[in-house]
């Protein structure tokens, strides 16, 4: 996707770069959310959230829900913050110094940014998958075994035998290591590890998954069969997705939100957003008039 | 012209030979229509043509440096009467030398035998000959051999690849003179080890567990047996490395982890440094720091508890030598720390793994075969340290594993055995040689072992 939005760039390089930039800012400046932001009985609540990184804010004043069992995606050009927003929806910015939040983030009515919290409960619950598989330089098992076994969530090791079974059957990688579960992760290629790391984090059970770009790294199919799995997965588990793919978002999402330069544009039914946008911004996007 | 001008004279040379060689190829590029129709960019012609120049004026310059004394002496012998010529080498060699102190001006000037006077006069004649023609001889070469390089430099000159291949010989030659030095250095500790196994057991040596190499001078004398088994110093080696390992490894590798993993950046910027100051104190100021400060320590302390501490003992040794190496411990192991990927980290986190379930079970895992490596560096370095050793663990070879005794060390005793005025064929010197080459087996074998493990290490994140 990158690299297409990159060839826009250079065949219309006058539009973008000049007048649509500076009418962008403008626009981002006065934009306020529009769409549906809210739903009932959210899972995530967010309200007024700022993210900023020493000096520089990365994130504008955002506030969404994301509803229980529903896949959210979430889009926008390349350094508009989607990272940043969902890294901090399990505090995983709370590595990064210089780092802070302000605003309001909760889960099931919880102040996730409570100081008396503990961060350690709080990300077994919101799990996370990164951009680029990082498997553990441990065996299969030993990666899938890792969240249950620092969790204390089983006991006998027939019980984690099972839970190990069964999240890699979910991640669709069972029948394909198998056999190999005491060889290193390390050792599958991309597409499987990325799918090992989706196990390991759906071994722990959490409520909320945050995907961060999980198919940048992969070739079409390993894409399609980790698409299958969000589908699966959205039976049970509420999912946040950053893609810059617009099919996938179109493909797997119920609603989808727009980022630009630290906002939050538009939040609407995916179907909507991608046929009938409300805001200008949003539309430009998606029609690939600006990357 | 003495020889520093002609370098000189001969770097100018070459860089006017760069200057021309460039010139030509680029009025040359002018012909066949831009820079862009020659081979290569018209700097690889100027350096061509000065490595023509530069190259076969210094090879002329050192061959002659080497070889201009022999001939010279050769003439010098020859033009001496006959009776002198039949002399052997050993005394030709005195004539020359007398030769030479007349040349001098060392021998008074009366009273010389007038052969003598009149070859040392010719001596001063052919080395002024041989200066002046030295000169003619490096200048005309840099200049046949430049103007050689210059005519050649021609569009479809393989400029670029020339110059380049000669560099490449050069950097090659390099790495042959640190090759060559090293085997050099392992070759004359190997031939001298075998002249010490002629007159010792390699067996008695390797197992023997009395080390006295005290040797009897006069067949009468008294105390002076003459032991050479290793297995003490041996011991005492490898009983002080073990309490310096044991200091060091835990000592470095929690400072680095808490370097890498919790110190903030500024707190990181101030403690780093400091840590690496350690490394930069001198091991004789370590050496005495031991001998003087902790050695009674211990001693008085044991004391105390009734322990009976001889005030040389291998544990003050050893705990000082664990100091010295923590800051080598704490910095390899804090690279290798860095150099697990962040993502790894973001993995656990991600999971709801604490800071120290990630550094357990995900940053120490997967550094550790780098640490071990650090650790096996570390391992050789306390194995080799001396000074610490010799001012505070004694010389006493005893065979013991109790570290409130003085032990001695396999350096120790080479540094024993060579100070002071010593016969250079007597087992008692040779016997360093054979520690010395003992010494370098070991600390090898723990460097290759160190440097696999790294490398293995290093190929797991590329
Ligand atoms: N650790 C950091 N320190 C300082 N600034 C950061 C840091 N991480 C991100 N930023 C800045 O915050 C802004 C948002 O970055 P973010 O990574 O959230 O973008 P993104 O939308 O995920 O982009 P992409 O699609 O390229 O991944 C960018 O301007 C980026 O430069
Ligand atoms: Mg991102």
């Amino acid at each position: 996707m990158e690299a297409t939005v990159r060839e826009t760039v250079e065949q219309k390089p006058e539009r973008l770069l000049d007048r649509q930039v500076i009418d962008d800012q403008e626009a981002v400046t006065a934009a306020a959310t529009v769409g549906k932001p809210f739903v009932e009985a959210p899972k995530m609540a967010m309200r007024n959230v700022n993210v900023f990184y020493g000096e520089k804010q990365a994130i504008f004043d955002v506030s969404m829900d994301i509803g229980s069992n529903e896949v959210v995606s979430m889009i926008g050009p390349s350094g508009c913050g989607k990272s940043t927003f969902l890294r901090a929806l399990n505090r995983m910015n709370d590595t990064i110094e210089g780092c802070w939040i302000e605003g309001s983030l909760q889960l099931e009515g919880q102040d996730i940014y409570d100081p008396k919290l503990d961060v350690v409960p709080l990300r077994a619950r919101v799990g996370m998958v990164f951009q680029k598989p990082n498997p553990f330089p441990k065996s299969i098992y030993d990666n899938v075994a890792y969240g249950p076994r620092i969790h204390g969530l089983v006991d006998r090791r027939a019980d984690l035998d099972e839970v190990v079974e069964t999240s890699l059957q979910r991640a669709g990688l069972w029948n394909e290591v198998k056999d190999r579960l005491a060889q290193p992760g390390t050792g599958l290629s991309g597409g499987q590890q990325q799918r090992l790391c989706i196990a390991r984090t759906i071994a722990v059970s959490p409520e909320v998954i945050l995907m961060d770009e999980p198919c940048s790294a992969l070739d079409p199919i390993a894409t399609a069969k980790i698409e299958e799995l969000i589908a699966e997965l959205s039976e049970n588990f509420t999912i946040a997705i950053v893609t810059h793919s617009m099919q996938q978002a179109a493909r797997v999402s119920s609603r989808t939100a727009y980022f630009h330069l630290g906002k939050l544009i538009e939040v609407n039914d995916t179907e909507k957003v991608f046929t009938n946008p409300e805001h200008e911004l949003t539309e430009a996007y998606i029609t690939g008039r600006f990357g | 012209m003495d020889t520093s001008t002609l370098l000189a004279v001969t770097a100018a040379l070459t860089a006017l030979a760069y200057v021309i060689g460039r010139g030509r190829s680029l009025s040359q590029a002018a012909n066949v229509g831009g820079i862009r129709n020659l081979n290569s960019l018209p700097f690889y012609y100027g350096m061509l043509t000065a490595l023509w120049c530069g190259l076969p004026a210094l090879a002329l310059l050192i061959l002659w440096v080497i070889f201009d004394e022999p001939i010279i002496h050769a003439l010098v012998i020859d033009s001496l009467p006959e009776q002198m010529r039949q002399l052997s080498g050993s005394e030709l060699g005195l004539l020359i030398n007398s030769v030479e102190n007349i040349a001098a001006g060392n021998s008074a000037a009366m009273g010389v035998d007038p052969h003598l006077q009149a070859a040392s006069e010719r001596l001063i004649s052919l080395r002024e000959a041989s200066r002046q023609a030295l000169v003619v001889v490096v200048l005309c070469g840099g200049l046949l051999f430049g103007i050689f390089g210059w005519a050649r430099v021609r569009p479809q000159l393989k400029a670029r690849v020339q110059v380049e291949t000669t560099f490449k010989l050069a950097l090659l030659l390099c790495s042959c003179i640190a090759i060559v030095t090293t085997l050099g250095i392992v070759l004359s500790v190997l031939f001298e080890s075998l002249r010490f196994f002629q007159t010792v057991s390699f067996f008695d040596f390797i197992f023997g567990l009395d080390w006295s190499p005290q040797m009897a001078i006069r067949a009468d004398q008294v105390g002076s047996s003459g032991a050479f088994g290793a297995v003490p110093l041996f011991v005492g080696t490898l009983l002080i490395s073990a309490i310096a390992m044991l200091v060091a490894v835990p000592t470095g590798l929690m400072a680095a982890i808490y370097l890498s993993e919790y110190a903030g950046r500024r707190l990181r910027a101030v403690v780093k440094p400091l840590l690496e100051v350690l490394a930069g104190i001198p091991t004789v100021v370590y050496g005495f720091f031991a001998a003087l400060t902790v050695a009674p320590m211990i001693r008085d302390n044991g004391a105390v508890l009734g322990l009976d501490v001889s005030s040389e003992s291998a544990l003050a040794a050893g705990l000082v030598m664990g100091v010295m190496i923590i800051p080598f411990v704490s910095s390899l192991s804090d690279d290798v720390i860095n150099a697990v990927p962040q993502s790894l980290r973001d993995g656990s986190f991600g999971l709801g793994a604490t800071r120290s379930e990630t550094i357990r079970q995900v940053v120490i895992p997967a550094a550790l075969p780098g640490i071990v490596g650090g650790v096996l560096l570390a391992v050789s370095r306390a194995i080799g340290e001396t000074m610490i050793v010799v001012m505070a663990a004694g010389l006493a070879a005893n065979l013991t594993a109790n570290p409130l005794e003085s032990v001695t060390t396999v350096t120790v005793q080479i540094v024993t055995l060579l100070v002071g005025d010593q016969e250079f064929d007597s087992p008692k010197t040779l016997s360093a040689f054979a520690l010395g080459l003992m010494l370098f087996v070991v600390t090898l074998t723990l460097n290759y072992i160190a440097l696999h493990v790294v490398r293995k290490y290093r190929e797991q994140y590329e």
